[in-house]
Formats: C-alpha cells, structure tokens, sequence
C-alpha cells in the first residue's frame, strides 16, 4: 500500500516536472528548426516577379500535353478502371491499358509487367520490402549503397528492424560504386540488390548494365530507383537485366501522384504486396488505379520517349554553357560526381569560402536548391556528400544546378551571372577567402584552444 | 514538295508560330516557338508525299493541343517570371 502510493507520488511529481520540460524541449526542437531553416518561407506577392525555376530534381512542371491528354479523364471519363460491366469502366480500362504501354514502351517492357504505383517512393518501398519479405524463410540478405534515395535507405531500415541483414555499399569519390566490391558482398543469402541508376543530388549514372548482369549472373533479384533516369537517357530493362524499376510521374513532365513499377515476369519476380485489398494491378498494389493521373504518366512517357534525342541534346548544351561560364569566371569551384558518368541536366556544384546557404539567399531570383528537397533547408550537409568524402566545408558550400526541357539560355545566363557575381561578393566578405589568398592553409589551423 | 502543299506548310508554321506566342507562362511560350521551329527545320528536306501529310497531321493536332493550353493558361494566370522584362528589350 505504501508502495503503492508512494510510487504514484513519485509518478505525479515527475509527471509534474516532465510536462513543463517536456514543452520546453518541444520548443527547443522548435527553434532549432527555425534556426536550421534559414530560408524563410515567403509567399510572393501580387506584383513581384516570379523566380526563375531552376530546380528540375525536385519536380518537373507538367508539359501542355500531358495535361491536355489527361483533362478529358477529369472532366468527361469518370468510371472505374475495374468496372467490367458498362462502358464508363471499358472506356477507363483502355485508357489505363494505353498508358500502360506508353510506359512499357519508353524502357523497353511488356505492358503486363507494369504496376501503376503513387509514386516511385511507394515503387520504391514495394520493391525492397515486398521482394526481401517474400523470400525471408531462406533469403535475409539485402544490399544497397550509401548514396540512395531516402525512402531506399528508410526501407531498408526497417528491414533491418525485422531481422534482415542489410549492407549499405559505400560509393568511390566520384559517387559510382565498385563492381568488384558489389560482387564481394553478394552472399548465397542475398535476396536483393538495389541500386539507383542516376543519383538525384549528384547526377551521377551508376553502371547498371554491369550490375545487371552479375546480379543475374549471380541469381540475385536487381532493382533500380530509375525516378530521375527514365525519360531522359535511353533505358532498357532487357539490355541491363533490370528486374524491378521505379518510375514516377512528376521527374518526368508527367502528374503528381503517380508513378509505376515495373516486375520482371520471366524469370519471374515474386513479392508482397503492401496493401491488401481488391487486388487491382495483379493484387501486387490494390486500390482503384486513378485514370487521369495513369493517363498523364502514360503520356509523359510518350512525350519523353519522341522528345529524348532533342531534350538530351538541349540540356546538354545549356549544362555545358553553366558550367564553362562559371568555371571560367570563378577560381575554387568543385563539380560533385564524376565527370562523364553523369546525367549532364544535373549539376552539383561546391563553391569553396562561401556558405551554400548564404548563396541560396542571395540568389532569390532563382528556385534552387543545396540538394534533395527533403532536405533542402537544413544546415546538415547532404548525406551523399558525405559519402562521396566531400570536405564537411565543401559540402556546406553546394549548390544543385537542374535543367530541364523548359529551360531556356537567357535562364542559364541570368542564373550564371548572379551566380557569379555573388560568390565573389560573398568571398570578398568571408575572412577565410582572404587568408587562402594570403596563402594561410586553412587546414593547418587549429580552430579550437582544447 | 508540291507547291501548293508549300502554301499549306508554311501557312500551319505561321499558325502555330501565332498560338504558341500566346501562352502567359514564359516557359511554356519559350519551349513552344522553339519547338515548332526547331521540328519544321528537322523536316525541311522531307520529300514523300505521304510522309508530309502525316508531319501535317500531326502538326495540326499540336495546333489544336496549342489553342486548348492557350486557353486554359490564360484562365490561370499568375505573375510574370523575373526573366520576362528582359525578353521584351530583346524582341
């Protein structure tokens, strides 16, 4: 009795005390938000011009055609794919079957190894937890590397969670993987190996043909996060002996929302499903598949497949035009990721001596970015930088560069220009900048007294 | 290419041109002209009748994909992207 209530005492007072640090630890993590977001949100106003969008990683914007394919769907169309009595769902079921070619197309698949998904996040966490479930009773084994997409190396995590043993490749400085390394970690009991084919901070292209074919080589089922590849280099899953690729709509002119899977038939990749439910799309992802949104992707992907030779051409041009303009203007500028194995619309940039934030703010007119959207704001330096060993100073001074179809010269120049014309403000305010040019190796100096 | 389907090609260019230089967003307007212009150039040289009325069919369904998205851009209008004042001086 006494224990009892002496416990329930001792509970209160602490409940008591807790509740007020409780709040204050809430609003300590509240203002290390705000002080990790030095960006502050801001809508514009009626009359301000808009900045120039420079951010084509993070999300595309909808090409006229893919919307003007899919408004019919919005407007007239409304039945359910998957009504198989009347002509409302025979009208939607062969939309849906068109745009499931379209995608099957532009990579090179059969339309019946196509799952309609909201998006490559959800392909993405499908594949890796749906495969790596499926053959747990003698496969526990799963790699991927350092540099992947969050929602990969979440997934992951909470394989690892569940028993699976999970190896997280590390990536040379160039940000590609060694083959030879890849090939040491496949054990007997690897069920999966998931790789991404073009790196959304970086830009850099993994060799996903190779890893293609010793992963079959070596009975190992290969998935790629193929979100920011598709549409804009060519992609073939027979050729790279791809057997699961996530594909989204809105990297690739398309909707949001959307995005599709591709599960290799023969041989056959077996999975768990994550919802459960009518079993729509071969019961591998149940619930009703949004005709509109499945129209827009399959038009994006037609779009992208005529248009891919001249976009390719064009970002070229224009990424080339950036980078000579800026590297001839400004002395101490890295380019992150390897050089040539690259998709060239993507451009990460480190600008030694000056704060990527600093940058961004001065650089206001411009929609970009210091890295992946979903960590954009954050003073923490982007986690695939650190894997590529960038310098902790380097990675703080990064700036993503992403051009797309709709970019025009006059955008690259006004961006360069800016771009220019800042940094060496920047640098000329930074005391670092003037002791490099005294000759001081920052390095050498000890910063700290303990 | 015959002269009168000349007459035809070139009159679809100039519409497709006078649309495209309609849409209110900068890029879109952009990526338009620049389009148009760029797959009449590519195709200049086609010879093959039947290869020209397909080209103009095509044409003419981009034509119309143009006046729809015109239309629905103008409904939603929104600021003017900081680049726009320049491209006036150049014009």
């Amino acid at each position: 009795m006494m224990n009892r209530t002496l416990s329930r005492k001792l509970l209160g007072s602490m409940c008591g005390i807790s509740s007020p640090r409780l709040r204050f630890a809430q609003s300590a993590v509240n203002t290390v938000q705000s002080q990790k977001e030095l960006i502050k949100t801001r809508e514009l106003e009626k009359d301000e011009l808009r900045p120039l969008y420079m951010d084509f990683q993070a999300t595309t914007p909808m090409d006229p055609r893919v919307l003007d394919a899919m408004l019919p769907y919005q407007v007239n169309y409304y039945g359910n794919p998957h009504s198989r009595t009347h002509a409302y769902g025979w009208e939607s079921e062969s939309a849906m079957e068109k745009a499931r070619k379209q995608i099957a197309d532009l990579i090179g698949a059969d339309p019946r190894e196509i799952v309609f998904t909201s998006g490559a996040t959800e392909s993405n966490n499908m594949s890796i937890k749906g495969v790596a479930r499926f053959y747990k009773a003698k496969k526990k084994h799963v790699i991927t590397t350092q540099t992947e997409h969050k929602c990969v190396l979440d997934s992951c995590r909470v394989l690892e969670a569940e028993g699976f043993d999970i190896t997280y490749l590390p990536v040379k400085s160039n940000g590609l993987i060694d083959l030879k390394q890849l090939e040491e970690m496949i054990r007997p009991d690897t069920s999966l190996v998931s790789i991404m084919t073009i790196n959304n901070e970086i830009g850099v292209k993994q060799p996903v043909k190779e890893i293609g074919h010793l992963c079959r080589s070596k009975n190992v089922f290969f998935h790629t996060d193929a979100a920011q590849a598709v549409g804009k280099i060519p992609v073939n899953v027979i050729d790279w002996k791809v057997d699961l690729m996530s594909i989204s709509g809105h990297k690739i002119y398309g909707p949001k929302g959307v995005g599709a899977l591709y599960v290799r038939r023969r041989p056959r990749v077996r999975m768990e499903p994550l919802q459960s439910g009518g079993g729509q799309e071969r019961g591998l992802r149940s619930g009703t598949v949004p005709t509109p949104l499945a129209v827009g992707l399959g038009a994006a992907c037609e779009i992208a497949q005529q248009e891919l030779e001249y976009d390719h051409k064009r970002v070229t041009m224009l990424a080339n035009r950036l980078i000579q303009k800026i590297m001839s203007e400004i002395p101490d500028v890295v380019m992150n990721g390897d050089p040539d194995q690259r998709y060239p619309g993507c451009i990460n940039l480190s600008f030694s001596y000056v704060e990527g934030e600093s940058l961004l703010m001065a650089l206001k007119d411009i929609a970009l970015s210091s890295g992946s959207a979903c960590t954009s704001a954050s003073l923490e330096p982007s986690y695939v930088l650190r894997a590529i060993g960038t310098d902790e100073d380097l990675a703080h001074s990064s700036i993503r560069f992403g051009i797309g179809r709709f970019s025009t010269e006059e955008e690259v120049d006004y961006t360069v220009d800016k771009c220019i014309h800042h940094v060496k403000r920047l640098r000329e305010m930074s005391p670092l900048w003037e002791m490099v040019q005294e000759g001081i190796d920052i390095k050498s100096i000890k910063w700290t007294q303990h | 290419m015959a002269a009168s389907s000349r007459e035809h090609v070139l009159s679809l260019y100039r519409m497709l041109l006078k649309e495209s230089k309609k849409f209110p967003s900068y890029n879109y307007r952009t990526y338009a002209l620049r389009r148009v212009r760029d797959a009449f150039r590519e195709n200049r040289t086609v010879g093959d009748p039947k290869a020209v009325e397909e080209l103009m069919n095509k044409a003419r369904d981009s034509l119309a994909v143009i006046q729809r998205q015109v239309c629905i851009g103008q409904m939603f209008e929104i600021q003017k992207t900081i680049m726009e004042p320049e491209e006036k001086k150049s014009d």
